[in-house]
């Protein structure tokens, strides 16, 4: 009964859910399509969360319990089934700057509305973003910081990007605690997003996919 | 005949207070800077009564700024207590007209937090290039889930054994002592552990750390002095927080105590519970040694998006505010600094007895925030820091004038910044007080 198992982990109920991808795979169903069903509740819990239903500490929950469904599944998988995503996004936290809350959100939601996102992590050096950008050829990059110190960081990646000869192929998004739009102007960035519901809308708006 | 301390009603037991804040045990440095000292601290007084005062209060936001402002870092000044001192004492005097000071007490020593290996902060040259203006602290499960009973059991024992030798490198010997209780009774097994040569390293590098630490306080504490004789109030009485980001914060990390809402509940509920009389004890006592009656209180994992207002009512409100009516019947004015957005919880943090604490905001509707507390509180915020950082001089005051406009009427506000300016446009800080001085006089 797929449609249990989608709103079982949508609704995060660990005990039945885990019960119910053992079963499954004890019954000898196909592991993509545990995992498939996994996807699907995981655009579910998205949208609550883009809905004002879902918080913080759902997402959180909702990422544990696919780690341990994933744990479940991975003997079972014969070969592994890459599903087509509609691009690419790099993203990371600016130089001097360590938190990723934010960014590890921004990077769920854009993973469930399908993009192929490249998750640099915290403190990355302006050269470090510059090379993955050329290495994917993304055509967006997404900025995070909490701190004020990380406006001059962006600024400064934004200039890199520049230098290297790459500002006029990509777009580029900020986001994260002090970002505003004022900071979206000293940076010279594209678009300035209040959350990670609006790095997936201006994704779609310069990539494409609905 | 005088009623005792516990038989003053919190009403009572604050006025108290203020007539000890208004009067430091200081020899002030003129007649004048006496007068500029009782006038500021009554404008916070009658700000935090709801009564109108003279014109509305200003708390700088300035933080480390008093560093890159006199030339040097904040690197430096962690280590150079000499370029710290001088730092904070030219900011002062440059600053003049400020309503208060804030000293460098949080400016920490850089050399006695190497000297115990802290692993809990990253500091520019330790973690951080050099020429990063401020600390980031670096989260983690440091209490896994199964050590909620030890925690529970025992706060402080927990603290000493588990938590300080996973918190600093110098101090992972302390995890080999055994409880104090055994000292009940018979010293002597207790006194014998510290016979061993590794708890005798870890105590000695806290003696170290300590050495250290003492020249940086005498610093801290001669700034403090100055300032007191130059006419300018402290605010930061104490500094606390709020047990839910006691224990997110420091010990179960974010993503930590946000499985434990779903999967132990109630073991964070008790632990939250366990720290409500401690945290109260120990801003009475800061509060006590500062003369200043004022609790800032930096709130973190609350805000807006972090959780819903189901969540906050059943996890984050409840403790805090057992923490803050404790504050209150203390005769202590809680100002908790709620970072980020804290718009969705206003409906539900209003429920407080009339003028007994303000409410600083980072990211609010301050319209809205005057319409909900402003009959009952007084709130304090919000200058984008944003503008602070970026802004020219003049869009500073805008700001301000704006905000002023808003919030000012009838008492009840403070001005200040959304967040602090770390490294900046000094005009910009400037701007501020003219901004109060121009617009906020009733």
């Amino acid at each position: 009964m797929p449609k249990d198992f989608i709103n079982l982990l949508a609704d995060l109920e660990e005990e039945e859910v885990i019960k119910l991808t053992k079963q499954r795979l004890e019954d000898g169903e196909e592991a993509l399509a545990v995992l498939e069903d996994s996807r699907k509740a995981m655009e579910v819990v998205g949208d609550r969360f883009a809905g004002g239903q879902y918080f913080i500490p759902e997402l959180v929950y909702s990422g544990e319990l696919l780690k341990q469904i994933t744990e479940l599944v991975k003997p079972h998988l014969v070969q592994s089934g890459e599903t087509k995503r509609l691009g690419t996004v790099v993203i990371g936290t600016v130089a001097g700057d360590i938190h990723d809350i934010g960014l590890n959100i921004v990077e769920f939601m854009l993973n469930v509305n399908g993009f192929e996102v490249h998750n640099l992590g915290v403190d990355v050096p302006v050269e470090k973003f510059v090379e993955k950008m050329q290495e994917t050829s993304a055509p967006v990059l997404g900025l995070s910081g909490f701190l004020t110190f990380a406006f001059d960081s962006m600024k400064e990646t934004v200039e890199a990007v520049e230098a290297a000869g790459m500002r006029d192929k990509i777009k580029v998004m900020i986001g994260g605690g002090q970002m505003d739009e004022e900071i979206r102007k000293y940076a010279k960035a594209d678009a300035y997003g209040k959350d990670a519901m609006a790095a997936v809308s201006l994704a779609k708006k310069w990539i494409g996919g609905n | 005949m005088e009623k005792k301390w516990e038989e003053l009603s919190w009403q009572e037991k604050r006025e108290e207070r203020f007539k000890k804040w208004l009067s430091p045990d200081v020899k002030f440095s003129t007649p004048q800077a006496e007068k500029l000292y009782k006038e500021r601290v009554t404008r916070h007084i009658k700000a935090i009564k709801l009564e109108e005062p003279d014109r509305v209060p200003v708390m700088m936001p300035s933080s480390f700024f008093p560093a890159p402002y006199a030339g040097s870092s904040l690197k430096q000044v962690m280590y150079d207590y000499d370029a710290l001192k001088k730092a904070w004492l030219k900011f002062m005097n440059d600053f003049s007209d400020m309503d208060s000071f804030g000293g460098p007490a949080l400016v920490f020593p850089g050399r006695a937090m190497e000297m115990i290996d802290y692993k809990l902060m990253k500091w520019p040259g330790h973690g951080l290039a050099d020429d990063v203006p401020t600390y980031q602290f670096v989260e983690g499960e440091y209490m896994p889930p199964e050590e909620y009973d030890d925690f529970i059991r025992d706060p402080a024992d927990y603290l000493l054994r588990y938590f300080l030798p996973r918190a600093a490198g110098a101090f992972a010997p302390l995890s080999k002592l055994g409880p104090l209780t055994v000292f009940v009774g018979i010293p002597v097994w207790y006194i014998t552990q510290f016979s061993d040569p590794d708890i005798r390293k870890a105590y000695q590098a806290l003696f170290a750390a300590a050495d250290e630490c003492g020249k940086w306080m005498d610093v801290v504490m001669e700034v403090s002095k100055a300032s007191l004789e130059a006419g300018f109030p402290n605010l930061w009485g104490a500094l606390n927080g709020a047990p839910y980001d006691m224990i997110g914060d420091m010990l179960r990390g974010t993503a930590g105590i946000m499985m434990d809402m779903f999967k132990r509940p109630e073991k964070l509920k008790t632990a939250m519970e366990r720290l409500v009389p401690i945290v109260v004890n120990e801003s009475v006592m800061s509060a006590d040694a500062s003369g200043c009656p004022i609790v800032i209180m930096p709130l973190h994992k609350g805000t807006g998006g972090f959780m819903s207002n189901k969540q906050f009512e059943t996890f984050y409100w409840p403790t805090f505010k057992e923490v803050l009516m404790g504050l209150i019947n203390e005769g202590l004015v809680p100002m908790p600094f709620a970072e980020g957005d804290y718009e969705p919880r206003l409906e539900i943090i209003k429920d407080m007895p009339r003028s007994s604490m303000v409410w600083w905001f980072e990211k609010m509707d301050m319209a809205k925030a005057k319409k909900v507390l402003g009959d009952t509180t007084c709130i304090a915020g919000n200058i984008p820091v944003t503008v602070l950082c970026t802004g020219t001089p003049q869009e500073v005051k805008e700001h301000c004038r704006r905000l002023i406009e808003t919030c000012a009427k009838g008492g009840g506000y403070i001005l200040t910044g959304g967040a602090a300016l770390d490294e900046g446009n000094p005009d910009n800080l400037r701007a501020v007080m003219e901004a109060a001085e121009e617009y906020g006089t009733y």
